[in-house]
């Protein structure tokens, strides 16, 4: 299934062009083949000039996409022998939340990821990628196990963010993200986040204390999303789009105010055109980074997550305002 | 009559012989002698009011408080040493008309940053303490706010002595984006630190504690009080009804209503707060080998 995205539709249109002009010639008598190369060469430069240029609201569009890979399909591509845990131990098990035990390369590792539905029926089941409070519980008791048997810790992060309802409130949402936040500060494993979709707010940190954190090209990472934050500026959900702009929620914009270590490449036009491909990206750079990470002591991986997160921020002093 | 006048545009304003006043303008008693209790709509003197500590005389509604007022009610007297006074925002992302709104902030609550830090006792007992103070951009976290915050936390740590925060804040301030986010992941590894150190951690949630400061440091006391009534609670009331599309409880996201589902420690009126801190604080002393005989 292909869903074109709007500023996509440039590139479709053409390629579509140049499709019937190959089967004009196949049938006609006709060459148009000088026409063909001509239009094949304007379609290439068409391609990069979009793709080179993709505005944020279109990166919010292509995380967005329902058919982008999940932290499912990213597991099945990256990961050997990957067996499920379910549960919180306390209340529920919370599919919007999905986490176990596997081996990145022959080495045992946990996983864990927000989990979406690809289609309605999916998504109902796990809550459209958001999660309830024992989904982050169940989080937790995977990476403390993962501390107990010395496995690193790799998050894939995908959500809205944290379920806004009576229940989630009721079984304090609050504090179960900022347990994890808390306990993911003393973990003595290397813990690797990556952003694959969209990463909303606090549910979407509640994943995010890592050692190294890194972005889909095409990801977003924000505090509150484009449509929230033009309801809240402007009272106008509909200006989402300049908010995705302002808000610089891209993984160009958080790479510039230090709130990731990188950005991963995405192929062109987006992960959700071969997941294959793009894992292959990911595994480059997940192989480097606990190489890295795994040369450290556990205390060094703990000092150097501290580090990470103790320099992010801007601020001044009164002084310098006023110039004295 | 020129001919122009005939334009409602430059006609005199008629009179309005009749105005209904609004709910809030009800309850809006003018700031002075007298001020009018939201909760039971009594009447009282404002000095007596203060007195009070802002609770209402009548059915012990908390009115809010600012950093300052909180100081003089909470610590010792003349105990208070502000730390990292003159840290203030900048505008990261560019963000429009934030400078202008943090200015008219700071001239309306005579505050540089929605969170006052410093060191002062409680009952004799050394504490770090960070007050958040909603009258500056609702209290919301920007870098300043999560920066000063861990500073305190670390200043504490550093000084061995318990770390006490009064948390009010609408959360994470919008303004910064995704680096007012990332005040939430440093405040709490900052509170790891303190906390793996022996450090004791006391959350105060005051009206109103939520989004990501209740999802951060508001929750993560070694125990969590509130005071009576507060609102506290992750997602705005309007977007949960929205989603589940029913009526909320009266008493949904209040300080009772998270005590009775096993989210608080206890609820203490202001009233109490100082001599119940206090109590913690003496029961976590050290107390060597002489402790009990």
């Amino acid at each position: 299934m292909a869903i074109e995205l709007e500023f996509e539709r440039p590139i479709v249109e053409l390629r579509k062009k140049i499709m019937e002009l190959k089967e004009f010639t196949q049938n006609a008598d006709v060459d148009l083949s000088s026409e063909i190369k001509k239009l094949e060469i304007r379609l290439e430069k068409l391609e990069k000039e979009i793709y080179e240029n993709i505005k944020p609201w279109d990166r919010v569009q292509i995380a967005r996409h329902p058919m982008r890979p999940t932290t499912l399909d990213y597991i099945s591509n990256l990961f050997d022998d990957f067996f499920e845990c379910h549960g919180d131990r306390t209340f529920a098990d919370d599919e919007a939340i999905v986490g176990g035990i596997a081996k990145f390369k022959g080495l045992p590792v946990t996983v864990i990821g927000h989990q979406r539905g690809k289609d309605t029926k999916e998504n109902i089941r796990r809550n459209f990628g958001m999660p309830h409070p024992e989904g982050y519980r169940k989080a937790l008791r995977l990476m403390k196990q993962a501390d107990k048997f010395n496995r690193p810790i790799i998050c894939f992060i995908d959500t809205k963010g944290a379920y806004p309802g009576k229940a989630a409130e009721e079984r304090g949402q609050s504090e179960a993200i900022a347990r994890n936040l808390f306990e993911m500060a003393g973990l003595k494993v290397p813990i690797i986040c990556i952003v694959i979709g969209e990463g909303g707010s606090g549910g979407a940190l509640a994943l995010g204390v890592g050692n190294r954190i890194y972005m889909l090209e095409n990801s977003t990472y924000s505090v509150i999303s484009p449509e929230g934050a033009a309801a809240i500026l402007w009272k106008d959900a509909s200006k989402a789009k300049n908010a995705a702009e302002t808000m610089r929620i891209t993984a160009p914009d958080l790479k510039e105010l230090g709130v990731i270590d990188d950005i991963i490449p995405e192929i062109k036009g987006g992960a959700h055109k071969d997941v294959k491909q793009q894992s292959k990206e990911i595994e480059a750079i997940l192989t480097n980074s606990l190489k890295e990470l795994l040369s450290l002591s556990e205390e060094q991986l703990i000092t150097d997550r501290y580090n990470r997160f103790r320099t992010i921020g801007e601020y001044g002093f009164i002084q310098e305002f006023i110039g004295v | 009559m020129a001919l122009k006048d005939l334009f409602t545009k430059n006609q005199p304003k008629k009179k309005k012989y009749a105005t209904i006043p609004t709910e809030a303008a009800k309850n809006d008693v003018p700031e002075g002698i007298m001020t009018k209790c939201p909760t039971c709509k009594k009447i009282m003197y404002t000095k007596e009011l203060i007195k009070n500590m802002k609770v209402c005389l009548h059915c012990g509604h908390h009115f809010p408080m600012t950093a300052k007022e909180r100081i003089e009610s909470f610590l010792d007297e003349g105990s208070f040493q502000e730390i990292n006074e003159n840290m203030v925002s900048k505008n990261p992302l560019n963000f429009p008309d934030y400078l202008e709104k943090l200015e008219k902030d700071r001239l309306k609550s005579k505050l540089n940053e929605a969170v006052v830090t410093g060191i002062g006792t409680v009952g004799g007992f050394k504490i770090v303490v960070a007050i958040m103070d909603s009258s500056f951009r609702m209290g919301s976290m920007g870098s300043v706010v999560g920066e000063k915050i861990t500073r305190a936390i670390e200043k504490a740590d550093e000084l061995s002595v318990p770390f006490i925060i009064f948390t009010a804040s609408g959360g994470a301030r919008m303004q910064e984006g995704a680096l007012s986010l990332m005040q939430m992941a440093k405040t709490s590894v900052a509170l790891k630190k303190f906390s793996g150190n022996g450090g004791l951690i006391i959350s105060i949630m005051t009206h109103p504690t939520t989004g990501g400061v209740s999802a951060s440091f508001a929750s993560l006391g070694d125990y969590n009080l509130a005071e009576p009534g507060a609102l506290i609670g992750f997602a705005g009331r309007r977007v949960i009804e929205q989603s589940i599309r029913e009526k909320l409880p009266e008493d949904f996201q209040t300080a009772e209503f998270l005590l009775k589902h096993g989210q608080l420690d206890a609820i203490i009126s202001r009233l109490e707060l100082a001599e119940k801190i206090t109590l913690i604080l003496d029961i976590h002393q050290p107390r060597g080998e002489l402790a009990w005989q």
